[in-house]
């Protein structure tokens, strides 16, 4: 079964491309797809990826509901890691999920 | 939701302490009897047949590297082919007659420049590009590879045998929820005169994750 | 604290070991009933990511990439009533004795 993007009955996208956002800081207990690491971490949104069924739905058996708007978010490495060994123009990039994110 | 016990978390008796078959290669270790019994359970039920498991096995063995090089070295050959796999993968792949399973999720592809270089891990589990390079090489599911590669990729490039210098931009691409990250490493010098099929050669899987350049034509005795 | 499978940053010094081990059939068969469940609608990517990270802290270091697999799949097969833990141990000790 496809849980590929879905175009509608999702979750309108709130983010653009070069916004600054933060990923939340949670646990909320289940199955979730935001590393430890990146939550409290601010950042750019790089791109929007599409709009996905929301994965902590779809592992307990749920529809996915509303489907998520997905970004690629860019942190500066020196940023997320304070005892990074590299040009503070290095970065890293991980996909988070609409309902993690808040403006800056 | 109550999730049901599982096999080696001490509580049904059987402690991965008490099973040599943890043991990676033992053929018939507890979980290799423990998937058999699957497996004949569900072609019990009719829910699938032998042949269906089996057909599957050839299917995911069809994919390589191999493909995932073709389509590198058509990139590099055509520049229209390249922009349209930049921006759309999918249909550039479709170009490439290769038809994807369902329920392959969806691709993006990043390319590395002399001035930009990605590298794809995942940090969860194991997300890997499989409809272009097959199942992902043991070491990107390693602990190790999970946990240093965000923290500290120049030094895992570096063990890779690449040693990049601060001129150029390193950025670690955390590929852990609907994407796949496929990297379009650099052509290498001294391959303008290659055909397709030459430069895909040079194309290595792991050029295609990010740990490594693609080869130089002389490390493949064509220069 | 992070979940076990969350493994980004956490302490380690070792080398990427780089050596690929050669897969047993009984991996490549527990590989292919994963794709084939989940064509069939009878498996989702986020259930089986869920049902590996249910496993104790203590397994998921120790197991292998298709042990947990395994593990996985036994969870969503009893989870959706698709097997029952009675059949499957009876299954088990059936092909235990004869091999």
């Amino acid at each position: 079964m496809n849980q590929g993007p879905t175009s509608s009955g999702g979750e309108s996208a709130r983010f653009r491309a070069g916004d600054e956002v933060r990923v939340r800081v949670d646990n909320p207990g289940g199955h979730f797809r935001t590393p430890a690491y990146i939550q409290g971490q601010a950042g750019r949104v790089h791109k929007l990826c599409g709009v996905f069924p929301n994965p902590e739905s779809l592992a307990y058996g749920g529809d996915g509901q509303p489907a998520q708007p997905l970004y690629r978010v860019e942190f500066s490495q020196k940023q997320v890691w304070p005892e990074y060994r590299g040009p503070v123009s290095d970065k890293i990039h991980v996909d988070i999920y609409q309902h993690w994110l808040e403006p800056v | 939701m109550t999730i049901p016990e599982t096999p080696g978390n001490g509580h049904d008796g059987h402690d991965h302490e008490d099973h040599p078959g943890m043991a990676h290669d033992e053929e018939m270790g507890y979980y290799a009897l423990r998937a058999r019994a699957m497996e004949a359970l569900l072609v019990e039920k009719g829910i699938c047949s032998p042949d269906e498991i089996q057909g599957m096995v050839d299917r995911v063995e069809a994919r390589s590297p191999a493909d995932g090089a073709r389509v590198v070295a058509r990139a590099w050959a055509d520049p229209e082919f390249k922009a349209l796999l930049l921006s759309d993968p999918e249909a550039a792949l479709a170009q490439l007659g290769y038809s994807l399973p369902v329920t392959t999720p969806k691709l993006d592809v990043v390319e590395n420049t002399d001035k930009l270089h990605h590298l794809v891990v995942c940090t969860l589990c194991s997300c890997y590009p499989r409809a272009l390079l097959g199942r992902p090489p043991d070491w990107y599911k390693s602990l190790a590879y999970r946990s240093r590669a965000v923290v500290d990729p120049r030094g895992v490039i570096s063990e890779f045998g690449l040693d990049l210098g601060d001129d150029v931009e390193v950025l670690v691409l955390d590929s852990t929820a609907d994407l796949r990250y496929l990297v379009l490493p650099r052509r290498p010098e001294g391959s303008q005169e290659m055909t397709e099929e030459q430069l895909a050669e040079l194309v290595t899987r792991d050029s295609m994750i990010g740990v490594t350049n693609a080869r130089s034509p002389q490390a493949v005795g064509a220069g | 604290m992070p979940q076990v499978h969350d493994r980004g940053g956490w302490p380690n010094e070792d080398p990427i070991d780089q050596e690929e081990h050669n897969l047993s059939d009984w991996e490549r068969r527990v590989d292919a009933m994963h794709n084939v469940l989940s064509e069939k609608g009878l498996r989702r990517t986020d259930e089986m990511r869920r049902a590996i990270e249910s496993l104790d802290p203590a397994t998921y270091e120790a197991c292998s990439y298709y042990e947990r697999w395994t593990a996985a799949l036994e969870i969503m097969l009893l989870e959706k009533g698709v097997i029952t833990r009675e059949e499957l141990d009876g299954k088990f000790e059936e092909i235990r004795n004869r091999v």
